[in-house]
Protein backbone atom coordinates (compact mmCIF):
# COMPACT_ATOMS: atom_id res chain seq x y z
CA UNK A 1 0.00 0.00 0.00
CA UNK A 2 1.08 3.30 -0.98
CA UNK A 3 0.68 6.54 0.83
CA UNK A 4 -1.53 9.18 -1.83
CA UNK A 5 1.84 11.05 -1.75
CA UNK A 6 3.82 8.39 -1.99
CA UNK A 7 5.90 7.71 -5.06
CA UNK A 8 8.11 4.77 -5.94
CA UNK A 9 12.28 5.45 -7.46
CA UNK A 10 14.63 3.51 -8.31
CA UNK A 11 18.32 3.68 -7.77
CA UNK A 12 21.80 2.55 -7.73
CA UNK A 13 22.10 4.04 -3.97
CA UNK A 14 20.19 5.69 -1.60
CA UNK A 15 22.33 7.28 1.04
CA UNK A 16 20.59 8.44 4.56
CA UNK A 17 21.77 11.35 5.34
CA UNK A 18 22.99 14.74 3.50
CA UNK A 19 25.59 15.71 5.80
CA UNK A 20 29.38 15.98 4.21
CA UNK A 21 29.94 12.51 4.57
CA UNK A 22 27.08 11.52 2.91
CA UNK A 23 27.44 14.30 -0.11
CA UNK A 24 31.13 12.92 -0.98
CA UNK A 25 29.93 9.71 -1.24
CA UNK A 26 27.58 11.04 -4.24
CA UNK A 27 31.04 11.60 -5.86
CA UNK A 28 33.09 8.92 -4.83
CA UNK A 29 29.94 6.34 -6.26
CA UNK A 30 29.02 8.75 -9.11
CA UNK A 31 32.85 8.40 -10.48
CA UNK A 32 32.34 4.40 -10.43
CA UNK A 33 28.99 5.23 -12.73
CA UNK A 34 26.17 4.78 -9.53
CA UNK A 35 23.65 7.18 -9.35
CA UNK A 36 22.53 8.11 -5.85
CA UNK A 37 19.45 9.36 -3.70
CA UNK A 38 19.99 11.04 -0.69
CA UNK A 39 17.02 11.16 2.04
CA UNK A 40 17.75 13.67 4.97
CA UNK A 41 15.29 14.59 7.71
CA UNK A 42 16.48 18.48 7.54
CA UNK A 43 15.39 20.93 4.76
CA UNK A 44 18.77 21.59 3.54
CA UNK A 45 21.56 19.72 2.91
CA UNK A 46 25.22 19.48 5.35
CA UNK A 47 23.65 17.46 8.06
CA UNK A 48 25.43 18.56 11.59
CA UNK A 49 27.64 21.39 9.01
CA UNK A 50 24.81 23.24 8.43
CA UNK A 51 22.38 22.42 11.61
CA UNK A 52 24.66 23.03 14.50
CA UNK A 53 27.82 24.92 13.37
CA UNK A 54 27.39 26.90 9.76
CA UNK A 55 29.40 29.60 10.74
CA UNK A 56 32.35 27.89 12.68
CA UNK A 57 35.12 27.54 11.24
CA UNK A 58 36.86 24.32 10.67
CA UNK A 59 40.45 23.40 10.61
CA UNK A 60 40.89 19.84 9.52
CA UNK A 61 39.51 19.19 6.36
CA UNK A 62 42.78 18.52 4.19
CA UNK A 63 43.57 21.17 1.43
CA UNK A 64 41.58 23.93 3.47
CA UNK A 65 43.38 25.81 6.06
CA UNK A 66 39.78 26.84 7.98
CA UNK A 67 36.29 26.51 5.92
CA UNK A 68 32.85 27.05 7.73
CA UNK A 69 30.59 24.38 8.07
CA UNK A 70 28.11 25.70 5.47
CA UNK A 71 31.59 26.54 3.40
CA UNK A 72 32.10 22.98 3.22
CA UNK A 73 28.61 22.04 2.39
CA UNK A 74 28.33 24.70 -0.24
CA UNK A 75 31.69 23.55 -2.04
CA UNK A 76 30.73 19.32 -2.12
CA UNK A 77 27.26 20.18 -3.40
CA UNK A 78 29.19 22.13 -6.46
CA UNK A 79 31.35 18.98 -6.24
CA UNK A 80 28.86 16.08 -6.53
CA UNK A 81 26.83 18.33 -8.86
CA UNK A 82 28.33 16.56 -12.33
CA UNK A 83 26.33 13.54 -10.99
CA UNK A 84 22.67 14.86 -10.20
CA UNK A 85 21.67 13.19 -6.89
CA UNK A 86 18.39 13.21 -5.78
CA UNK A 87 17.57 14.70 -2.41
CA UNK A 88 14.53 14.04 -0.61
CA UNK A 89 14.81 16.48 1.98
CA UNK A 90 12.47 16.89 5.60
CA UNK A 91 11.83 13.02 5.23
CA UNK A 92 12.77 10.21 8.00
CA UNK A 93 13.78 6.96 6.50
CA UNK A 94 11.64 5.20 8.72
CA UNK A 95 11.96 1.68 7.23
CA UNK A 96 13.91 -0.97 5.21
CA UNK A 97 12.90 -4.41 3.88
CA UNK A 98 14.74 -6.77 1.50
CA UNK A 99 12.86 -7.29 -1.51
CA UNK A 100 12.62 -10.91 -3.70
CA UNK A 101 15.36 -9.85 -5.78
CA UNK A 102 17.75 -9.23 -3.43
CA UNK A 103 17.79 -5.04 -3.81
CA UNK A 104 16.71 -3.16 -0.62
CA UNK A 105 13.53 -1.09 -0.37
CA UNK A 106 13.74 2.41 1.42
CA UNK A 107 9.83 3.92 2.79
CA UNK A 108 10.44 7.78 4.05
CA UNK A 109 7.87 9.06 6.51
CA UNK A 110 6.22 10.86 3.82
CA UNK A 111 5.15 7.28 2.23
CA UNK A 112 8.03 7.38 -0.63
CA UNK A 113 9.64 4.23 -1.18
CA UNK A 114 12.59 3.91 -2.75
CA UNK A 115 14.31 0.59 -4.32
CA UNK A 116 18.34 -0.13 -4.74
CA UNK A 117 20.63 -2.88 -4.62
CA UNK A 118 22.83 -0.48 -1.94
CA UNK A 119 22.09 1.38 1.34
CA UNK A 120 24.59 3.59 2.58
CA UNK A 121 24.03 5.04 5.94
CA UNK A 122 25.65 8.23 6.43
CA UNK A 123 23.17 9.41 9.42
CA UNK A 124 26.04 11.06 11.94
CA UNK A 125 24.30 11.18 15.63
CA UNK A 126 20.99 10.17 13.86
CA UNK A 127 18.28 12.08 12.97
CA UNK A 128 17.36 16.05 13.69
CA UNK A 129 14.36 16.10 15.89
CA UNK A 130 13.17 19.15 17.59
CA UNK A 131 14.38 19.21 21.51
CA UNK A 132 11.38 18.73 23.85
CA UNK A 133 10.53 21.22 26.83
CA UNK A 134 11.26 20.20 29.77
CA UNK A 135 7.33 20.50 31.24
CA UNK A 136 5.83 18.03 33.10
CA UNK A 137 2.48 16.63 31.56
CA UNK A 138 3.26 18.35 28.05
CA UNK A 139 2.59 14.95 26.28
CA UNK A 140 -1.05 14.49 26.11
CA UNK A 141 -0.91 17.64 24.48
CA UNK A 142 1.65 16.93 21.82
CA UNK A 143 0.28 17.14 18.09
CA UNK A 144 -3.04 18.41 18.95
CA UNK A 145 -2.37 22.06 20.33
CA UNK A 146 1.68 21.26 21.39
CA UNK A 147 3.82 21.42 18.28
CA UNK A 148 7.50 21.57 17.92
CA UNK A 149 7.30 22.40 14.17
CA UNK A 150 5.01 23.97 11.72
CA UNK A 151 4.33 21.78 8.73
CA UNK A 152 1.01 23.51 7.35
CA UNK A 153 0.61 27.44 8.47
CA UNK A 154 -2.83 27.47 7.68
CA UNK A 155 -3.60 25.24 10.53
CA UNK A 156 -3.02 27.78 13.19
CA UNK A 157 -5.83 30.21 11.51
CA UNK A 158 -7.61 32.18 14.06
CA UNK A 159 -5.84 30.38 17.15
CA UNK A 160 -4.60 31.90 20.02
CA UNK A 161 -0.56 31.05 19.71
CA UNK A 162 2.02 31.10 22.61
CA UNK A 163 5.21 30.33 20.96
CA UNK A 164 7.92 29.93 23.23
CA UNK A 165 11.72 30.57 22.40
CA UNK A 166 14.13 32.78 21.48
CA UNK A 167 15.89 31.50 18.49
CA UNK A 168 15.00 32.02 14.84
CA UNK A 169 12.41 29.55 14.41
CA UNK A 170 11.00 31.15 17.63
CA UNK A 171 10.81 34.87 16.02
CA UNK A 172 10.21 33.74 12.79
CA UNK A 173 7.12 31.82 13.16
CA UNK A 174 5.67 34.10 15.25
CA UNK A 175 6.37 37.15 12.38
CA UNK A 176 4.76 34.75 9.88
CA UNK A 177 1.67 33.43 12.23
CA UNK A 178 0.71 37.02 13.71
CA UNK A 179 -0.70 38.33 10.86
CA UNK A 180 -3.32 35.14 10.57
CA UNK A 181 -3.85 34.27 14.47
CA UNK A 182 -7.07 35.33 16.54
CA UNK A 183 -3.80 36.15 19.14
CA UNK A 184 0.22 35.51 19.55
CA UNK A 185 2.16 35.68 22.44
CA UNK A 186 5.75 35.06 22.43
CA UNK A 187 7.83 33.88 25.91
CA UNK A 188 11.53 33.70 26.02
CA UNK A 189 13.60 32.90 29.38
CA UNK A 190 15.10 36.48 29.31
CA UNK A 191 14.62 39.26 27.11
CA UNK A 192 17.86 39.21 24.93
CA UNK A 193 17.21 36.96 21.72
CA UNK A 194 19.88 35.14 19.31
CA UNK A 195 17.32 35.30 16.38
CA UNK A 196 18.52 37.54 13.64
CA UNK A 197 18.46 40.89 14.64
CA UNK A 198 15.86 42.28 12.37
CA UNK A 199 13.38 39.37 12.97
CA UNK A 200 13.78 41.12 16.56
CA UNK A 201 13.34 44.37 15.78
CA UNK A 202 10.28 43.19 13.99
CA UNK A 203 8.56 41.48 16.99
CA UNK A 204 9.10 44.56 19.08
CA UNK A 205 7.73 46.69 17.24
CA UNK A 206 4.63 44.35 17.24
CA UNK A 207 4.57 44.58 20.56
CA UNK A 208 5.35 48.27 20.76
CA UNK A 209 1.43 48.31 18.83
CA UNK A 210 0.05 46.11 20.27
CA UNK A 211 -0.32 43.45 17.89
CA UNK A 212 1.42 40.86 20.18
CA UNK A 213 2.63 40.45 23.83
CA UNK A 214 6.14 39.24 24.81
CA UNK A 215 6.22 37.66 28.11
CA UNK A 216 10.24 37.03 29.67
CA UNK A 217 9.95 33.66 31.95
CA UNK A 218 10.15 30.03 31.85
CA UNK A 219 7.05 27.35 31.28
CA UNK A 220 6.06 25.88 34.56
CA UNK A 221 3.06 23.85 33.50
CA UNK A 222 0.01 23.61 31.14
CA UNK A 223 -3.62 23.45 32.15
CA UNK A 224 -6.21 21.85 29.27
CA UNK A 225 -8.81 19.60 29.14
CA UNK A 226 -7.96 15.92 26.93
CA UNK A 227 -5.48 16.63 23.86
CA UNK A 228 -6.13 20.78 24.46
CA UNK A 229 -4.66 22.98 26.20
CA UNK A 230 -6.20 26.32 27.81
CA UNK A 231 -3.48 28.00 29.22
CA UNK A 232 0.25 28.37 29.85
CA UNK A 233 1.83 29.08 33.20
CA UNK A 234 4.99 30.80 33.27
CA UNK A 235 7.00 31.95 36.43
CA UNK A 236 9.32 34.97 36.28
CA UNK A 237 12.12 36.79 38.21
CA UNK A 238 10.44 40.13 38.30
CA UNK A 239 6.99 39.34 37.18
CA UNK A 240 6.08 36.56 39.47
CA UNK A 241 3.74 33.90 38.27
CA UNK A 242 1.74 34.38 35.12
CA UNK A 243 -1.25 32.71 33.60
CA UNK A 244 -1.44 32.81 29.46
CA UNK A 245 -4.67 31.94 27.87
CA UNK A 246 -3.73 30.44 24.52
CA UNK A 247 -5.28 27.22 22.66
CA UNK A 248 -1.89 26.76 20.89
CA UNK A 249 1.69 26.06 21.91
CA UNK A 250 4.84 25.64 19.83
CA UNK A 251 8.02 25.47 21.42
CA UNK A 252 11.15 25.96 19.70
CA UNK A 253 14.54 24.65 21.63
CA UNK A 254 16.40 23.60 18.90
CA UNK A 255 17.44 20.57 17.25
CA UNK A 256 19.27 17.56 18.93
CA UNK A 257 19.97 14.34 17.26
CA UNK A 258 17.95 11.03 18.31
CA UNK A 259 19.02 7.63 15.91
CA UNK A 260 15.41 6.70 15.51
CA UNK A 261 14.44 4.04 12.93
CA UNK A 262 17.61 2.72 11.86
CA UNK A 263 18.07 1.33 15.64
CA UNK A 264 15.53 -1.20 14.05
CA UNK A 265 17.36 -2.17 10.66
CA UNK A 266 18.45 -5.53 12.75
CA UNK A 267 22.38 -4.15 12.47
CA UNK A 268 23.63 -4.97 15.98
CA UNK A 269 24.08 -2.10 17.22
CA UNK A 270 27.32 -1.05 19.51
CA UNK A 271 26.39 1.44 21.86
CA UNK A 272 24.08 2.82 19.57
CA UNK A 273 27.08 3.12 16.50
CA UNK A 274 26.96 0.62 13.64
CA UNK A 275 29.66 -1.88 13.43
CA UNK A 276 31.51 -2.28 9.83
CA UNK A 277 34.51 -3.85 8.61
CA UNK A 278 37.39 -1.51 7.90
CA UNK A 279 37.84 -2.97 4.17
CA UNK A 280 34.28 -2.04 3.04
CA UNK A 281 32.20 -0.31 5.34
CA UNK A 282 29.50 -2.60 5.17
CA UNK A 283 27.59 -4.06 7.96
CA UNK A 284 26.69 -7.12 9.14
CA UNK A 285 23.70 -6.69 6.44
CA UNK A 286 25.50 -7.68 2.79
CA UNK A 287 24.76 -3.97 0.65
CA UNK A 288 23.97 -2.13 3.75
CA UNK A 289 27.24 0.05 4.24
CA UNK A 290 27.77 2.73 7.10
CA UNK A 291 30.14 5.53 6.72
CA UNK A 292 30.62 8.27 8.76
CA UNK A 293 30.03 9.14 12.36
CA UNK A 294 27.50 6.46 12.86
CA UNK A 295 29.83 3.53 12.26
CA UNK A 296 32.00 1.70 14.91
CA UNK A 297 35.50 -0.03 14.25
CA UNK A 298 38.73 -0.34 16.60
CA UNK A 299 40.18 2.86 16.54
CA UNK A 300 37.33 5.09 15.08
CA UNK A 301 37.75 8.36 14.96
CA UNK A 302 34.78 10.99 14.32
CA UNK A 303 36.35 12.95 11.95
CA UNK A 304 34.80 14.36 8.60
CA UNK A 305 38.12 13.25 6.72
CA UNK A 306 37.63 9.82 8.41
CA UNK A 307 33.96 9.28 6.48
CA UNK A 308 35.67 10.89 3.29
CA UNK A 309 37.96 7.75 3.26
CA UNK A 310 35.44 5.19 3.91
CA UNK A 311 33.05 6.78 1.63
CA UNK A 312 36.09 6.13 -1.36
CA UNK A 313 36.27 2.73 0.02
CA UNK A 314 32.56 1.66 0.16
CA UNK A 315 32.00 2.82 -3.36
CA UNK A 316 34.42 0.04 -4.45
CA UNK A 317 32.47 -2.47 -2.73
CA UNK A 318 29.15 -1.15 -4.07
CA UNK A 319 30.17 -1.25 -7.30
CA UNK A 320 30.45 -5.11 -7.16
CA UNK A 321 26.75 -5.10 -6.10
CA UNK A 322 25.11 -2.74 -8.74
CA UNK A 323 27.33 -4.03 -11.79
CA UNK A 324 28.21 -7.57 -11.03
CA UNK A 325 29.46 -8.68 -14.29
CA UNK A 326 31.36 -5.28 -14.86
CA UNK A 327 35.38 -5.10 -13.98
CA UNK A 328 35.97 -2.12 -11.57
CA UNK A 329 39.23 -0.30 -13.23
CA UNK A 330 41.16 2.01 -11.21
CA UNK A 331 41.81 5.64 -12.27
CA UNK A 332 42.48 8.83 -10.70
CA UNK A 333 41.13 11.98 -11.99
CA UNK A 334 43.63 13.69 -12.87
CA UNK A 335 45.19 11.59 -15.37
CA UNK A 336 41.55 9.73 -16.19
CA UNK A 337 39.35 11.40 -19.56
CA UNK A 338 36.83 8.95 -18.96
CA UNK A 339 36.83 9.97 -15.46
CA UNK A 340 36.73 14.20 -16.88
CA UNK A 341 33.87 13.74 -19.07
CA UNK A 342 31.78 12.24 -15.94
CA UNK A 343 33.06 15.24 -14.05
CA UNK A 344 32.17 17.29 -17.27
CA UNK A 345 35.45 19.39 -17.14
CA UNK A 346 36.48 18.68 -20.69
CA UNK A 347 33.56 20.68 -21.59
CA UNK A 348 34.76 23.77 -19.70
CA UNK A 349 38.00 23.04 -21.33
CA UNK A 350 36.44 23.57 -24.47
CA UNK B 1 43.48 18.70 41.27
CA UNK B 2 39.94 17.29 41.21
CA UNK B 3 36.34 17.94 40.01
CA UNK B 4 33.34 16.36 41.92
CA UNK B 5 30.51 16.00 39.45
CA UNK B 6 27.02 14.67 40.40
CA UNK B 7 25.61 12.49 37.84
CA UNK B 8 21.91 12.37 36.33
CA UNK B 9 20.85 9.34 38.84
CA UNK B 10 22.60 11.42 42.14
CA UNK B 11 25.76 9.51 42.25
CA UNK B 12 28.75 11.37 43.41
CA UNK B 13 32.24 10.81 41.07
CA UNK B 14 35.57 12.43 42.10
CA UNK B 15 37.40 12.86 38.91
CA UNK B 16 40.55 13.66 38.05
CA UNK B 17 41.34 17.51 36.14
CA UNK B 18 43.34 17.53 33.39
CA UNK B 19 44.81 21.50 32.96
CA UNK B 20 43.94 23.22 29.85
CA UNK B 21 40.97 19.89 28.67
CA UNK B 22 37.36 21.14 28.50
CA UNK B 23 35.33 19.99 32.20
CA UNK B 24 32.73 18.60 29.04
CA UNK B 25 35.97 16.64 27.76
CA UNK B 26 37.22 14.99 31.23
CA UNK B 27 33.66 14.25 32.74
CA UNK B 28 33.15 12.33 29.12
CA UNK B 29 37.04 11.10 28.84
CA UNK B 30 35.51 9.48 32.71
CA UNK B 31 32.73 7.98 31.24
CA UNK B 32 30.05 9.94 32.93
CA UNK B 33 26.73 10.25 30.71
CA UNK B 34 27.71 13.33 29.27
CA UNK B 35 25.68 13.95 25.35
CA UNK B 36 27.66 17.11 24.49
CA UNK B 37 26.82 16.40 20.64
CA UNK B 38 28.24 19.04 19.28
CA UNK B 39 31.66 17.97 21.16
CA UNK B 40 32.15 21.36 22.34
CA UNK B 41 31.55 23.93 19.71
CA UNK B 42 29.37 25.43 21.95
CA UNK B 43 26.12 25.03 19.53
CA UNK B 44 24.10 22.55 21.24
CA UNK B 45 23.46 22.93 24.92
CA UNK B 46 23.74 19.00 25.71
CA UNK B 47 26.57 19.12 28.07
CA UNK B 48 24.40 21.67 30.52
CA UNK B 49 25.49 21.41 34.11
CA UNK B 50 24.07 22.96 37.75
CA UNK B 51 27.88 24.76 39.16
CA UNK B 52 27.85 24.63 43.10
CA UNK B 53 26.78 27.80 44.69
CA UNK B 54 30.22 28.70 45.57
CA UNK B 55 31.76 27.56 42.78
CA UNK B 56 29.76 29.82 40.80
CA UNK B 57 31.48 33.55 41.05
CA UNK B 58 34.84 32.05 40.75
CA UNK B 59 34.70 30.87 36.90
CA UNK B 60 35.38 33.02 33.86
CA UNK B 61 31.92 34.74 33.52
CA UNK B 62 29.67 33.29 30.27
CA UNK B 63 30.44 34.87 27.09
CA UNK B 64 27.29 35.85 24.57
CA UNK B 65 27.65 33.04 22.93
CA UNK B 66 27.20 30.44 25.92
CA UNK B 67 24.55 32.42 27.32
CA UNK B 68 22.87 32.44 23.95
CA UNK B 69 23.49 28.47 24.03
CA UNK B 70 21.75 28.18 27.13
CA UNK B 71 18.42 29.30 25.57
CA UNK B 72 17.83 25.62 24.25
CA UNK B 73 18.74 23.69 27.30
CA UNK B 74 15.64 22.41 29.68
CA UNK B 75 15.92 23.75 33.29
CA UNK B 76 18.31 26.28 33.31
CA UNK B 77 18.84 28.22 36.44
CA UNK B 78 21.26 30.50 37.50
CA UNK B 79 23.57 27.98 38.24
CA UNK B 80 23.58 26.64 34.63
CA UNK B 81 26.61 26.54 32.34
CA UNK B 82 28.21 24.66 29.63
CA UNK B 83 30.88 22.67 30.63
CA UNK B 84 32.23 22.54 27.15
CA UNK B 85 32.86 26.56 28.03
CA UNK B 86 35.17 25.88 31.28
CA UNK B 87 38.81 25.05 30.85
CA UNK B 88 40.15 23.14 33.35
CA UNK B 89 43.07 24.79 35.37
CA UNK B 90 44.62 24.73 38.92
CA UNK B 91 42.06 27.57 40.24
CA UNK B 92 39.26 25.10 40.26
CA UNK B 93 40.61 22.50 42.45
CA UNK B 94 37.62 21.11 44.07
CA UNK B 95 35.28 22.56 41.16
CA UNK B 96 31.74 20.99 42.17
CA UNK B 97 29.12 20.75 39.27
CA UNK B 98 25.41 18.70 38.46
CA UNK B 99 25.17 16.83 35.09
CA UNK B 100 21.96 18.84 34.36
CA UNK B 101 18.65 17.12 32.57
CA UNK B 102 18.84 16.76 28.90
CA UNK B 103 22.78 16.12 29.20
CA UNK B 104 22.16 12.53 29.09
CA UNK B 105 22.73 10.84 26.18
Amino acid sequence: MTESKGTYFKTDVIIIGAGPVGLFAVFELGLLDMKAHLVDILDRPGGQCAELYPEKPIYDIPGFPVITGQGLTENLMAQIKPFAPVFHFSQMACALKRLESGHWELTTDEGNRIEAPVIVIAAGGGSFVPKKPAIPGIEPYEGTSVFYAVRKMDQFKGKHILIAGGGDSALDWTLNLQPIANSIALVHRRDDFRAAPDSVHKMRALVAEGKMKLHIGDIKSLTGEGAQITSVHIHSKDAGDQEISCDTLLAFYGLTMKLGPIADFGLHLHENLIPVDTEKFETSQKGIFAIGDINYYPGKLKLILSGFHEAALMAQQAFRYVYPDKKLRFQYTTSSSALQEKLGVNDQAG
Amino acid sequence: MKIHVTDQQGNAHELEGIEGWRVMEIIRDYGLPIKAECGGACACATCHVYIAPEWTQKLYPMQDEERDMLDVAPNVTDYSRLSCQIIMTEKFDGLTLTLAPGSEP
